[in-house]
C-alpha cells in the first residue's frame, strides 16, 4: 500500500506544481490546498502503514497491547493540518484583498514590488487605490 | 584668503591628544624592545575558534607603531589649519582617528583575524578619507576604486591567512613565525603564497595593482601625506615583512617579490616624472619606494632588510614632509601646478626650508638619512644572492629620477621667477610648517647620529623581519669609505642632474609614450562596467518580477536536485509487481486521482472547490483505515471549514478567464516541471520506503504515554506533552494568521475603487 501511496502523492505534487504555475491567483491557492494533503500523506505513508489499532494504552495496563499504528506521524500531521489552514485562511484573504485593490488576479499583472522594467502604456485596470 | 581668517573651533585642538599621547607611549617601549624583549597584550575574543584579541610588539611592529602615531600627531595639527573652517572639520578628524586606531590594530595585532579585521577597517576608513570632497564624483569613484582593490585584496588575505593558520597550527603571528620551516614544506604553501600576497600587493599598490594610489590623490592632502607616508598603502609592506619568517627564503618569494618590486620601482619613476602636478609626482615616489622595498623583502641577507628598515623609517619622513609643502603650497598659492609656481623660497621660508630638507634627503645626499638609507639600499642589491645586477640596476634607475623627483619638487617651485599664481603667496600658519620642519629635521639628525638615534630599534626590527632572537642589523654610518655602493651614490645623482637638467623634454617624451601603452585605469573601467553588465544581465534573468517564474525556478530546482541525487546515489526504486492491494483501498486512491485530475483541468471554480473536498475527505478516509481517527477526524473537520470558505471568497473573485499557463509553450513547459517534480517526490518517498522504519521516537513514546504523562491517547499526549511547545507555537501561527485576516479585511488605507466593485459583482454571480 505504501507504493500506492507513493505513486498517489506524486499525481498530488504534480497537480499542485501545475496549479502553483498559473497566472490565476485562485488556481494558485487551489494548488495551496493540495500541496498540505500531498505533504501529510507523505508523513502518513513514510511513517509506516499499520492496519487497524490506533495508538491507545488500553484501560488497566502501562503500555499499548501489541501493535498499535505509528503515534509520532500522526501527532505530525495534526499541527501540519492546523497550520495549513492558518495558511491557506490568510492566503485567501490576501487574494480576495489583492484583487480588490489591483483589480485583476493575475500575477503578472500585479507589479507594485517589481515593475516592469521596460517602460509600459499604463493600465487604468491596475491603479485600483487611484481613487 | 588666508587660513588664518577662518580658525578651527579650539576643541578640535583635543584630537592632538590621542597620537601625542600614543606617541608617548609607544616611546616608553623603546629602551625594552630595543634590548630584545617583546610585549605582548591578549583578551579571548571568540574562544571555540582559537580568535583572540592579542598584540604583540616586537622591533617591527614598534617601529610602525612610533611612525603611525607621530606622523599622525603632525598631520592631525597640520589638518586642523588646513581644513580650518570646513563645515564638517569634526567628521574629518573621527575618519582619521578611526583611521590611525585601525592602522595601529594592524601593525600591533599577533592574532591574524584580529589583523585580518584591522586590515578592513583601514580599507573602509580610507575610503571614508579618500571620499571625504564627496560631491565630487571623481573623488566617490577614486574612493571606491581603493575599496574595491584593497577589499578584494583583504578576501584574499583572509583565506590565505586562515591557511596559514591552520598549516601552523595556531593563529598567533608569533608563534606562525616560529613554524616557518613547516609552513615552507607544506602543499599548501604555495596557495598561501599566493593570497597572502594578493593581500599586500594590493593594499601597497604593487605592479599590476599600482594604479589606484595615484587616484587616491583625490583626497585632502593631509590624508595623502598620512597615507602616502607612514600608513595605509607601508600596511602591505609591514604584512610582507610580518610573514617573512614563515614566508619567506623560498625560490618563489625571492623571485615574485623581486620581480613586482622591480618593476613597480622603475614605472612607478618614470611615471613620476611625467606629472606636472606636485601631488600625483609625490604620489608615484611613493610606489617607487613601496616598489623598493618590496624588491628588498624578496631576500634574506641582513643588509637587504636593514635598507628595508632604515628606508621604511626615512621614507616616512621625508614624504610626509613633502606631501605637507605640497599641501602648504596649494593651500597658499591656489595650485600645485609646477609649470605655475616659482619664487617662492623668500615668501613661505620655513615651507622651503621643510622642503630643501627633505628633498636633500629624498635624493639621498649625505648627510642626511636618505644617503643612510640609500647606501644601504645599494650595498644590499649588491649581496642579494638571485640576481645582482638586475636589482642593482633597478635601483640605480629608480633612484635617479627621485633625485629629479626631489629637485623638480624643492626648486622649481621656490626657486626662479615669480609664478602667475591664483592666489598671492604667504607663509602658512605655523601649525602647517611646523610638522613638515621637524620632521625633515629628524632626518637629517637621523643622518647624522645614526647609531645614537637609529640603532635601538632598527636592529630589533630586522631581527623580528629575519625572525631571529638577538637584536642584530648592519651597522649603520654615514662614511663606509670609497667603495661600490659610494661609486653608485654618486652616478645616481649625476644621472638624477642630467634628467632633472632635461627635464621638460623627458617630460613630454614620456608623456607621449603613455599614451600608447594600454592604461590599467582604463582596464579597471572596464572590468567594473563588465561586471555592472553581468549583474544587469544575471539579474534581468533571475528577477524578472513574474511569480510564475519565481515558482517555476523554484520547482524545477526542486526536482533537479532531488532527481540528480537519486541517480547520483543510485537510489532510483521501481515498484516492480503489481501491489497486493484490496478493492476498497484502490477505490479511495482512485477516487483521489480523479478527483485531483478535475481540480486540475476543472473550467468552473465550483466544480474545483467541490473536488478539493473529495480529495480532503479520501484522505480522512485513509487515515481512518489505518489507525489515525484523531487525524481523520481533525481533516474532516477542516476540510469541510475550508470549502465552505473558500467557496465564499471564491465566489467574489472573477471567473477564470482560463487556466493562466500561455500559449502552448508555456502549457507544455508548466506540464514538464510539474510531472517531474511528481516523479521526483513519488521516487524520494519509494527511495525512504526501502529502509526499515526508525522506531526509536514511537517506541519511547509508547513506553511513557501513560507512565510518565498519565495519557491514554498517546497521539494527544505526544501534542499536549511531550511536544508542548510546538503545539503552542502551532496556536500562535493560528493566532496570528486569524489578526492578519481580520486585518487586511477590516483595516483599509482607502476605500476601493468603484470599478473593481462593480466587476466584482458582475463576475461573482457567473458559476
Amino acid at each position: 500500500m505504501e507504493t500506492v501511496l507513493a505513486v498517489t502523492v506524486g499525481v498530488l505534487v504534480a497537480a499542485t506544481v501545475y496549479l502553483m504555475l498559473s497566472r490565476n491567483l485562485v488556481k494558485f491557492v487551489f494548488g495551496l490546498m493540495l500541496l498540505s494533503n500531498a505533504a501529510n500523506l507523505t508523513i502518513f505513508s513514510a511513517g509506516g502503514l499499520i492496519r487497524g489499532e490506533p495508538p491507545l494504552v488500553p484501560e488497566g495496563s502501562y503500555v499499548p497491547d501489541g501493535v498499535v499504528a505509528n503515534a509520532l506521524p500522526q501527532a505530525l500531521i495534526l499541527t501540519a493540518i492546523v497550520i495549513s489552514f492558518g495558511l491557506l485562511a490568510f492566503a485567501l484573504v490576501l487574494a480576495y484583498r489583492a484583487y480588490q485593490e489591483l483589480g485583476t488576479v493575475d500575477t503578472d499583472e500585479m507589479r507594485i514590488a517589481e515593475p516592469r522594467p521596460e517602460p509600459r502604456t499604463p493600465a487604468p485596470a491596475g491603479k485600483g487605490t487611484a481613487a | 584668503m588666508a587660513a588664518s581668517a577662518a580658525r578651527s573651533h579650539p576643541l578640535t585642538a583635543l584630537v592632538l591628544v590621542l597620537p601625542g599621547a600614543l606617541t608617548v607611549w609607544f616611546a616608553t617601549m623603546l629602551p625594552t624592545v630595543a634590548a630584545g624583549e617583546t610585549i605582548r597584550y591578549a583578551v579571548d575574543w571568540v574562544a571555540g575558534l582559537d580568535v583572540a584579541l592579542s598584540f604583540y610588539i616586537d622591533g617591527l611592529s614598534l617601529l610602525f607603531a612610533l611612525l603611525i602615531s607621530l606622523i599622525g600627531f603632525f598631520i592631525f595639527l597640520y589638518a586642523r589649519s588646513y581644513l580650518a573652517g570646513d563645515p564638517h572639520l569634526g567628521r574629518f578628524m573621527l575618519y582619521l582617528s578611526l583611521f590611525m586606531l585601525s592602522m595601529l590594530g594592524v601593525v600591533l595585532a599577533d592574532n591574524v583575524v584580529t589583523l585580518f579585521v584591522f586590515w578592513e577597517l583601514t580599507s573602509l576608513t580610507s575610503y571614508l578619507l579618500i571620499g571625504y570632497n564627496h560631491t565630487d564624483p571623481k573623488s566617490r569613484r577614486n574612493a571606491l576604486q581603493a575599496l574595491v582593490v584593497t577589499g578584494t585584496g583583504g578576501l584574499a588575505l583572509l583565506a590565505g591567512l586562515i591557511l596559514l593558520a591552520l598549516v601552523a597550527g595556531s593563529f598567533e603571528l608569533s608563534a606562525i613565525n616560529a613554524a616557518g620551516d613547516a609552513v615552507r614544506a607544506h602543499d599548501w604553501y604555495l596557495g598561501i603564497l599566493i593570497l597572502v600576497l594578493l593581500g599586500a600587493f594590493t593594499k601597497s599598490a604593487q605592479f599590476p595593482f599600482h594604479f589606484w594610489l595615484p587616484n587616491a590623490m583625490a583626497a585632502p592632502t593631509p590624508v595623502s601625506a598620512y597615507l602616502h607616508s607612514a600608513t595605509m598603502v607601508k600596511a602591505g609592506v609591514y604584512l610582507m615583512a610580518r610573514v617573512h619568517p614563515s614566508l619567506g627564503n623560498t625560490e618563489v618569494w625571492l623571485w615574485t617579490l623581486t620581480i613586482a618590486g622591480a618593476v613597480t620601482a622603475v614605472w612607478a619613476s618614470i611615471l613620476a616624472l611625467r606629472q606636472t602636478d606636485l601631488k600625483p609626482m609625490l604620489a608615484y615616489t611613493t610606489l617607487m619606494a613601496l616598489g623598493t622595498l618590496t624588491l628588498f623583502l624578496a631576500n634574506t641577507s641582513e643588509v637587504a632588510i636593514t635598507a628595508v628598515v632604515v628606508f621604511i623609517l626615512v621614507h616616512s619622513f621625508y614624504k610626509a614632509t613633502l606631501f605637507m609643502v605640497a599641501g602648504a603650497i596649494d593651500h597658499e598659492a591656489g595650485t600645485r601646478e609646477i609649470g605655475r609656481l616659482g619664487g617662492l623660497a623668500r615668501l613661505m621660508p620655513f615651507t622651503c626650508l621643510a622642503a630643501a630638507l627633505a628633498a636633500l634627503s629624498m635624493a639621498g645626499v649625505p648627510p642626511f638619512a636618505g644617503f643612510i638609507g640609500k647606501e644601504l639600499v645599494y650595498k644590499g642589491a649588491l649581496a642579494v644572492a638571485s640576481e645582482p645586477g638586475f636589482v642593482a640596476v633597478a635601483a640605480l634607475a629608480a633612484n635617479a629620477m627621485m633625485v629629479t623627483v626631489a629637485a623638480i619638487v624643492a626648486i622649481k617651485p621656490f626657486l626662479g621667477p615669480k609664478g602667475d599664481t591664483p592666489k598671492k603667496p604667504h607663509e602658512a600658519p605655523w601649525t602647517m610648517w611646523i610638522g613638515p620642519v621637524v620632521l625633515a629635521v629628524l632626518g637629517l639628525a637621523c643622518g647624522l647620529a645614526p647609531a645614537l638615534l637609529l640603532s635601538g630599534l632598527v636592529e630589533a626590527g630586522v631581527s623580528a623581519i629575519l625572525g631571529l632572537d638577538e637584536p642584530t642589523s648592519y651597522p649603520l654610518q654615514l662614511w663606509h669609505g670609497v667603495n661600490l655602493p659610494l661609486v653608485m651614490s654618486g652616478v645616481t645623482v649625476a644621472l638624477g642632474a642630467l634628467l632633472f637638467w632635461q627635464w621638460p623634454r623627458v617630460r613630454s617624451a614620456i608623456d607621449a609614450a603613455c599614451r600608447r601603452l594600454p592604461a590599467a585605469d582604463a582596464l579597471y573601467d572596464g572590468c567594473m562596467k563588465r561586471l555592472v553588465d553581468l549583474a544587469e544581465w544575471q539579474t534581468a534573468l533571475l528577477q524578472t518580477g513574474s511569480q510564475r517564474h519565481y515558482v517555476l525556478v523554484v520547482f524545477a530546482t526542486l526536482a533537479a536536485g532531488l532527481g540528480v541525487t537519486l541517480i547520483v546515489r543510485d537510489a532510483v526504486v521501481l515498484p516492480t509487481a503489481m501491489p497486493q492491494v484490496a478493492f476498497y483501498k484502490w477505490a479511495v486512491v482512485g477516487l483521489i486521482i480523479a478527483a485531483t485530475l478535475v481540480t486540475v483541468f476543472a473550467r468552473s471554480r465550483l466544480t474545483a472547490i467541490c473536488a478539493l473536498g473529495v480529495i480532503g475527505t479520501s484522505v480522512a478516509l485513509l487515515f481512518v483505515m489505518y489507525g489515525a481517527p484523531d487525524v481523520a477526524m481533525t481533516q474532516l473537520m477542516v476540510e469541510i471549514l475550508i470549502v465552505i470558505i473558500v467557496a465564499l471568497v471564491m465566489l467574489r473573485l472573477p471567473a477564470f478567464r482560463d487556466d493562466g499557463h500561455g500559449d502552448r509553450t508555456g502549457h507544455i513547459r508548466d506540464a514538464v516541471v510539474a510531472i517531474g517534480t511528481g516523479i521526483a517526490i513519488s521516487l524520494t518517498l519509494l527511495a525512504v520506503l526501502q529502509y526499515p522504519l526508525d522506531r526509536r521516537l514511537t517506541d519511547y513514546f509508547e513506553a511513557n504515554s501513560y507512565p510518565e504523562a498519565l495519557g491514554r491517547n498517546i497521539v494527544n499526549v505526544i501534542l499536549v506533552d511531550f511536544r508542548a511547545i510546538d503545539t503552542f507555537g502551532e496556536i500562535a501561527v493560528v493566532a496570528i494568521a486569524g489578526l492578519a485576516c481580520f486585518a487586511l479585511i477590516k483595516l483599509r488605507p482607502g476605500r476601493r475603487s468603484a470599478a473593481v466593485e462593480k466587476e466584482a459583482a458582475a463576475s461573482g454571480g457567473d458559476d
